[in-house]
């Protein structure tokens, strides 16, 4: 294992860290404020690949692209929690069951609507090509992926952090009664982060359409990482959906590149392990 | 129980018992096979009842118990030459096993922590079935296994395994029902109840969950090597996210907490996964519908809609 190896695969861990952070991020919150167990995730991002890819079919630019998915998608979001999500708080049971109906529908109409082959987002050629440091290669693509996630991670901590409707969103994720109590309307906010939550789904599926594609079956495939992100890190934490996703795009990573038959056990048996000693995850608070 | 007539719950059971006898020889081979597969399901549906029914705690793992005991088929039978009793003592004691270490880790939470650790260990055997090709063929899957072998009979034709997967569901429902009706059964119970009630009363709470979790995980993998066993075919999807959401369907579309439910619950969805499988294409988009349908319309499953039923014309009696 020479230097080269070592920083080029910290490198794809990194960017495909920042991949899982936008997708996982959203999936963090959903969970920490409304407890909600969210199966649907996984096909925001597959949808918000393919409304990208017809919209940019039409001629759009790719950034009009990704603001097409984002605002569509998190009005499929909100449509869903309006109509079925918001009854069923506290209901494990009943949330998977219907999150998983929706998403066998959502796989279904991706199939209708767009077919089953694999499609490719075309990326702007301002971000395609590499940067060639000594004899290491960085594909733009992959950076421009770290700036965007590590753009929407600083967004996401000014807001909760430094802003009022933030310490309102934090208010009522400790304790919704409470919130409640104080005036603050949590079924708004409940809603706005469900969205929001959709959106950057959404968005990390424009995002990789432009390198893995988007294709059947992609819902199902990142739906796992993006709950172990989640449940590493600890629900509803910002800080943990960041670090659960630099762990998992490496340690992902580096499995497959060192122990290919091992490679999804050395994911998820770390995973597993670290619940074991800290079930909370390791930014959540039980 | 509730206001039901006298023995109604008896009757249904022998004439069911009846019909699963009787009836197999005047029917379509295909749709004898559709009964054995639903048999199977049903026994995977009652194996996750016990835990998720009887105690309270939802597994989105549960098909890696179907998977080790599935693989265990498929690879002993195609590589060994083992016979049914082997393969089935491996399924079954690898299961154990695998339920032994994952409770370890996955009972020291609750609620939806316990349900994310499922799902995160049941990747950890679906990820060695799909990229542990040496052992497991990968995605390929293991193809061709053979019928059972060592056995009086050789269980080759269409109804003579079905005869064998209903011996098999029999089996099970027997252990399951003699288990949840047992003083342990209604510990886990109790638990599913309140949990800080029975740790006050002196029961060793985690003991008792441990332990059911470990039955649930080998009675999985004991429908696993059935599932192989008539599939001829072993592959990922088996030990799939999709397959253990599958089953958590079953068990609460037909009733959780009952067993018959449950084993009614996987009939329904492998009937109806199959029949409508022949008239359309959108399956997919059907069986999304009865997952919705099912927390909308049927929050407690069948049997939990007929027992309101039955209450309902009792009172107008």
């Amino acid at each position: 294992m020479n230097l080269e190896f070592l920083i080029g695969q910290i490198f794809n861990g990194v960017s495909y860290g920042a991949l899982l952070f936008l997708l996982a991020g959203g999936l963090s919150l959903i969970f920490g404020m409304m407890r909600i167990v969210n199966m649907t995730h996984g096909s925001y991002y597959l949808l918000g690949g393919y409304v990208a890819l017809t919209v940019m079919w039409g001629g759009a630019p790719f950034i009009v692209g990704i603001l097409a998915a984002a605002l569509a998608i998190a009005v499929i979001g909100i449509g869903e929690w309006n109509a079925f999500l918001k009854r069923l708080s506290g209901q494990e049971l009943g949330q998977v069951l219907t999150t998983m109906g929706f998403a066998l529908i959502f796989q279904d109409l991706g199939l209708v609507l767009w077919g089953g082959d694999p499609q490719t987002i075309k990326i702007p050629a301002s971000l395609s090509g590499s940067w060639e440091i000594g004899q290491l290669f960085f594909p733009v693509y992959r950076v421009f992926i770290v700036g965007v996630a590590a753009a929407i991670a600083l967004v996401l901590w000014l807001v909760l952090e430094k802003t009022r409707l933030g310490a309102m969103m934090r208010a009522t994720v400790d304790d919704p009664e409470m919130a409640r109590g104080v005036g603050i309307n949590v079924f708004l906010i409940s809603m706005g982060v469900f969205a929001m939550g959709a959106l950057l789904a959404a968005v990390a599926g424009v995002v990789a359409g432009g390198f893995v594609g988007v294709y059947p079956g992609a819902d199902f495939e990142i739906l796992p990482y993006a709950f172990v992100v989640v449940i590493v890190g600890g629900m509803g934490s910002l800080k943990g959906a960041l670090v659960g996703s630099l762990l998992v795009g490496l340690l992902d990573n580096f499995g497959k590149a060192l122990f290919p038959e091992l490679s999804y056990f050395t994911l998820f048996a770390p995973m597993a392990m670290i619940l074991a000693v800290r079930p909370t995850g390791l930014f959540g608070r039980a | 129980m509730i206001s039901v007539p006298r023995g109604t719950g008896r009757a249904a059971a022998i004439v069911v018992v009846l019909i699963l006898l009787g009836a197999p020889p005047l029917l379509a081979p295909y749709m004898l096979s559709l009964v054995t597969q639903a048999l199977i399901w049903a026994m995977l549906a009652m194996s996750l009842d016990l835990i998720l029914g009887y105690t309270g705690l939802a597994s989105l793992g549960h098909a890696a118990y179907l998977g080790l005991g599935a693989y265990s088929v498929g690879i002993l039978t195609t590589r060994h030459g083992a016979n049914f009793w082997v393969t089935l003592a491996v399924g079954i004691l690898l299961a154990a096993l695998g339920a032994a270490i994952f409770g370890l880790v996955a009972l020291r939470a609750t609620g939806v922590y316990f349900l994310m650790i499922t799902l995160a260990l049941g990747m950890v055997v679906w990820g060695l079935a799909h990229r542990w090709v040496s052992l497991t063929a990968g995605d390929n899957g293991i193809a061709s296994v053979p019928r059972p072998r060592g056995l009086p009979w050789a269980f080759t034709d269409t109804l003579s395994f079905y005869y064998l997967v209903l011996v098999a569901f029999a089996v099970a429902f027997v252990v399951l029902w003699t288990i949840v009706h047992s003083p342990f059964g209604k510990t886990l119970v109790g638990i599913r109840e309140s949990e800080s009630r029975m740790r006050t009363l002196g029961y060793h709470v985690w003991l008792h969950k441990y332990v059911g979790f470990v039955i649930a995980g080998a009675a999985g993998g004991f429908a696993g090597v059935f599932w192989a066993y008539y599939n001829g075919f072993v592959s990922p999807a088996d030990a799939e996210l999709a397959t253990s959401v599958e089953i958590l369907l079953m068990v609460a579309l037909g009733g959780r907490g009952t067993l018959y439910g449950p084993a009614l619950g996987a009939a329904m969805i492998v009937l109806l996964k199959n029949v409508v499988s022949v008239y359309t294409h959108r399956w997919l988009l059907i069986l999304g519908a009865v997952y919705i349908g099912t927390i909308v319309y049927a929050p407690e499953g069948i049997v939990g809609l007929l027992r309101d039923r039955l209450k309902e014309r009792g009172r107008v009696a």
